[in-house]
């Protein structure tokens, strides 16, 4: 049993810190703001989540995996509005994504 | 765990293993810690320039997680990353983003820098090896302070007298035997140095905390009057008076920080008077406190901020809050204590509801601090963010 509990939670803790570095990855290498925008989202939602998903494997049904929730619920509400208020004021400031599909006068 | 432990005998390959692992991350945190601060130095454009910063402080957070000091991390977490980026972020809405070039050159600050830079490497070839047992540091004060502190480590001999080097908290124990604990019996070791054993130097840091206050308001309130601060735009009808408009159209933003504030609120209290327990105290709770205005001002606008915290409040608040610290120390000189040893104290009024001893002081003085530290902070934000930019 725990040697199950402790296969699931590295599991996640890998995939997290995999997904993590394909967020650091996608932020360097994808072609401009909104979409490297992209690579951090991911870093936020699947690498923090599933880290932390695998942490609260770790520690059971304990104090500890209560705070962890709460880290999840605060990261799940501010991270996706960190996202959103940096994509809004890039497009406010006018800031051209570059995909001509997307952009305002052509 | 970092200590630097001799190998035994049922050490594994796995140990070792991780041994080098958080050797890598020792390294590599450094290495970024010293990456970013040479992209600071060389970024022209200060906007970079000020996120550069707040990573470097959240890196510099990590490192001192690393090096087993919590509180420390706490702080520069909340105060580097956190506060210093909103307030250099809102000075450089006042000055403009870009840097000027210099006409002068960069010699002598170059060679001045890489002088005392010198002097501070060869400096640390005096000093202990990280870790070391035998540093004076383990050796003089420490044993005396952890043997008080923790319970645990703690011997049943409650006689002996605790003196530091200054002769400023002289007989503690002595004048103690009525408490549960001998010593100062706060769980947290950090909490107990920084606010009975150092209560002299803690005072004295909220002290310098209120006195920057108290500069910036001098230097950019002027002579303005508070209440005709806000300067008016009428002219433009679609800028409002207020300096930090609030963000009207940023449905989301104004959702979120209404979901977040109270708990961040909530956090603030609980590091505040956990500080005797866990990682925390006075000054990361004043911190976070005042952050969570900060946000508030930021996505809700200036005023509105004013409003929920009038500045004439916050200037009390900024008194009080040392008032209080050294307050409890003026308790304690008259219930026959020296000044700040609070093991006087709390003994005759409700005792049976109150904490009393080194227990109630600390919490007293923690609370002195935290009220002060998140008064100032709010100060800094509205006066640096209330000014019109510079033309």
């Amino acid at each position: 049993m725990s040697l199950l509990v402790d296969v699931i939670s590295w599991a996640c803790i890998l995939s997290g810190s995999f997904f993590a570095v394909v967020g650091g990855i996608g932020i360097v290498r994808l072609p401009d703001f909104y979409t490297r925008l992209h690579g951090g989202g991911i870093t936020d939602t699947m690498g923090a989540g599933l880290i932390l998903l695998g942490l609260m494997f770790q520690a059971g049904l304990t104090l500890v995996t209560v705070k962890l929730v709460m880290i999840f619920l605060f990261l799940f509400a501010t991270s996706p509005t960190s996202c959103h208020a940096l994509a809004n004021s890039a497009w406010a400031h006018a800031h051209e994504p570059l995909s001509p599909r997307w952009r305002n006068g052509d | 765990m970092r200590t630097n432990r001799c190998p035994q005998d049922g050490e594994t390959a796995i140990d070792s293993l991780v041994e080098l692992a958080t050797q890598w991350i020792d390294i590599s945190l450094l290495a970024l810690l010293a990456g970013t601060a040479v992209t600071v130095v060389r970024m022209r454009s200060l906007w970079a320039a000020v996120m550069l910063t707040g990573i470097y402080s959240f890196l510099g957070a990590s490192w001192m997680l690393i090096l087993d000091a919590p509180d420390v991390a706490f702080t520069e977490a909340a105060v580097g990353a956190g506060i210093a980026t909103v307030l250099m972020l809102s000075t450089l809405a006042l000055t403009g983003t870009t840097m000027k070039e210099r006409e002068k050159s960069p010699l002598l600050p170059l060679s001045v820098v890489v002088l005392t830079g010198a002097a501070l490497v060869y400096g640390t070839a005096d000093m202990p090896q990280f870790g070391d047992p035998a540093a004076p540091v383990h050796q003089h004060l420490m044993p005396e302070f952890m043997n008080d502190t923790v319970p645990s480590i703690h011997d049943a001999d409650s006689n002996h007298s605790v003196a530091n080097h200054h002769g400023m908290m002289a007989e503690v124990a002595d004048s103690n035997h009525h408490d549960t604990k001998s010593g100062v019996g706060i769980e947290n070791v950090v909490t107990a140095i920084l606010a009975s054993y150092r209560g002299y130097d803690t005072l004295g840091e909220t002290v310098v905390i209120l006195t920057a206050g108290v500069g910036v308001m001098l230097m950019l309130r002027g002579n303005q009057c508070v209440k005709n601060h806000v300067p008016e735009r009428t002219a433009d009808s679609t800028f409002t008076s207020d300096p930090l408009p609030p963000m009207r159209q940023r449905a989301i933003l104004r959702v979120v920080s209404k979901l977040v504030i109270p708990y961040i609120l909530l956090f603030g209290l609980y590091v505040q008077f956990h500080g005797d327990y866990g990682p925390g105290g006075g000054f990361q709770a004043g911190v976070i406190f005042a952050s969570a205005f900060i946000l508030y001002g930021l996505v809700f606008g200036l005023r509105s901020a004013r409003t929920v915290t009038p500045p004439q409040l916050i200037e009390i608040l900024i008194a009080l809050g040392v008032l209080i610290f050294a307050g409890t120390g003026v308790t304690a000189m008259l219930l026959g204590g020296n000044f700040l040893d609070y093991s006087v104290l709390g003994h005759h009024l409700w005792s049976g509801f109150l904490p009393h001893g080194q227990h109630l002081g600390v919490l007293l003085v923690e609370l002195g601090v935290g009220i002060t530290v998140a008064a100032v902070m709010i100060t800094i934000f509205f006066t640096f963010s209330g000014r019109e930019r510079v033309k």
